[in-house]
């Protein structure tokens, strides 16, 4: 596909990523702010598959629109306040918030300037399924597994949380 | 076929890839709202048969045209939106829900060849698109500010995010036996056997569990309506409640339509034109889903997830370790040779 027509793709999720970002943040509606973050979220997936990352792409429909922003917004309806249009306030410390995040950003900046952004040599796996399989059952099997431990012990966690509320009662 | 042609024009590279995608995207949507439609009469009909009514009878010959008239009324209705509603969710709820509905149709492969967007990474791309229905319907159930809706919308999450689970796994002990997850390698992959044969009980967990994600009976909790009058879909009128009634039937022709993919052997078959196998395997999917919905009575929500959690889930992870002995059973068995 030309590289024009990826370039225009591009730009249209940079801007529907960052607006959609900043609307998060910025909207007092928090149940706003929440669909927004979905929609940053499907911005990046779209910025994933224009990296020909297809499969992290779908994880990343799947597991943070699909699951996490769900359960996010679940939240955020259940804990509903009086009123829901003033419900993501600003506090007084805008000020310092602004200095902590601009040094953030210098930070990230310079970490970003300071990595080689060479791109591998070499042709690319066309099948980046059956290669990520491999990679998570070879070489990275601890941490794979060291991962789904960690997964294990928070789904023990959330059925133990569960059970106590019941015998409460 | 098409990009000849089109490039025999003299058009540039990105116009031909762009009515490509259009074409497609025009088909399908085709290919939607005509089966939709008449999905609605057919439905009307089997439950009047299985209810011993009529069902509708005086629009056309057989009351053929019954849907047709719903439409074209609904489309004309007013758009009513609730004082107290959040307006802008609850504008853009019904468009967001059609969207993954359409969109999972690019990887269902119609016939030899006749697929939108041959992905890597198939069935897998079906199953992401498909879990953001979930999102549309919380917004149009929280958007309406009524609490039948927002009944509705946390029972659809309990419900969808729950047997999201043991669909994806029963369609792993079909993802296992091809190596793919490219939906044309699946069908291929079928040409002696299908996999309802080898993988009976898959079949089974994505049949239940595609019952409980298309929100049908005895599943339909998120809209049983002698509780929650139309749960997430109460407060929307006129063009946006068709929206979400399409979807539905929209839904209900792409588990279908996957699940002929995934189990009855796709486009694949004897003597008839493989679209047409596609299309009547699909249909006797959907006469299937319509018998169970018009049979069994709606379950508890407890019951719901206590079934999924402590009996489809486990069952699902048990296939999955069954597949996995019996591959290499079946390998042993063919390199041995004994």
């Amino acid at each position: 596909m030309g590289s024009t027509l990826t370039l225009v793709a591009f730009w249209i999720l940079f801007v529907l990523v960052v607006a959609s970002a900043l609307a998060v943040v910025l909207l007092r509606n928090i149940v706003h702010s929440a669909l927004y973050l979905v929609l940053s979220f499907v911005g990046v997936a779209g910025i994933y598959i224009l990296l020909e990352a297809e499969f992290l792409a779908a994880v990343q429909i799947l597991v943070y629109v699909g699951a996490v922003s769900v359960l996010l917004i679940f939240g955020v309806m259940l804990t509903r306040r009086g009123n829901i249009r003033q419900s993501n306030l600003f506090n007084a410390f805008s000020l310092a918030a602004g200095v902590v995040s601009l040094a953030l950003c210098v930070l990230i900046i310079l970490a970003l300037a300071r990595t080689p952004a060479s791109l591998p040599l070499g042709s690319w796996p066309v099948d980046t399924v059956g290669a990520l399989a491999e990679a998570f059952l070879g070489p990275f099997v601890v941490p794979f597994e060291v991962a789904a431990i960690l997964l294990l012990v928070g789904i023990v966690g959330a059925i133990l949380i569960a059970r106590e509320v019941k015998e409460d009662k | 076929m098409l990009d000849a042609l089109l490039s025999s024009w003299g058009l540039p590279l990105w116009a031909v890839t762009t009515i490509r995608a259009l074409v497609y995207l025009l088909g399908v949507l085709a290919f939607v709202f005509l089966n939709a439609i008449y999905l609605i009469y057919l439905e009307r009909k089997i439950s009047a048969y299985m209810q011993q009514r009529l069902g509708p009878n005086r629009v056309g010959p057989r009351g053929i045209f019954q849907s047709v008239a719903d439409a074209i009324k609904l489309l004309c209705k007013e758009d009513i939106i609730p004082r107290e509603a959040d307006k802008w969710v609850f504008l853009v709820a019904p468009i967001v829900i059609f969207i993954p509905a359409i969109m999972v149709y690019a990887i269902i492969p119609f016939g030899p060849g006749m697929i939108a967007a041959d992905l890597n990474i198939g069935v897998f791309y079906f199953l992401a698109v498909a879990s953001t229905t979930t999102i549309a319907i919380l917004m149009g159930g929280w958007a309406g500010n009524n609490k039948y809706s927002l009944l509705g919308a946390m029972r659809t999450v309990a419900q969808m995010v729950s047997y999201e689970i043991p669909l994806v796994f029963s369609i792993l002990g079909v993802v296992m036996l091809v190596g793919s997850l490219k939906t044309s390698d699946i069908v291929a992959a079928q040409k002696e056997i299908w996999f309802i044969l080898l993988q009976p009980v898959a079949f089974l967990i994505y049949f239940i569990a595609a019952t409980a994600e298309v929100n049908r009976g005895p599943f339909d909790l998120v809209e049983g309506e002698q509780e929650i009058i139309a749960g997430p879909f109460t407060e929307f009128t006129a063009m946006r409640y068709a929206l979400f009634y399409l979807s539905e039937y929209t839904n209900l022709l792409s588990v279908s339509a996957l699940a002929v993919t995934l189990f009855l052997g796709g486009w694949q078959g004897p003597w008839l034109p493989p679209w047409l196998w596609f299309i009547i395997k699909v249909y006797i999917m959907i006469l299937l889903f319509m018998w169970v919905r018009w049979t069994f009575p709606r379950i508890r929500i407890d019951h719901l997830l206590q079934f999924n959690w402590k009996f489809l889930l486990p069952l699902s992870l048990v296939n999955i370790l069954g597949t996995g002995i019996g591959i290499k059973v079946y390998q042993a068995l063919m390199t041995g040779g004994w």
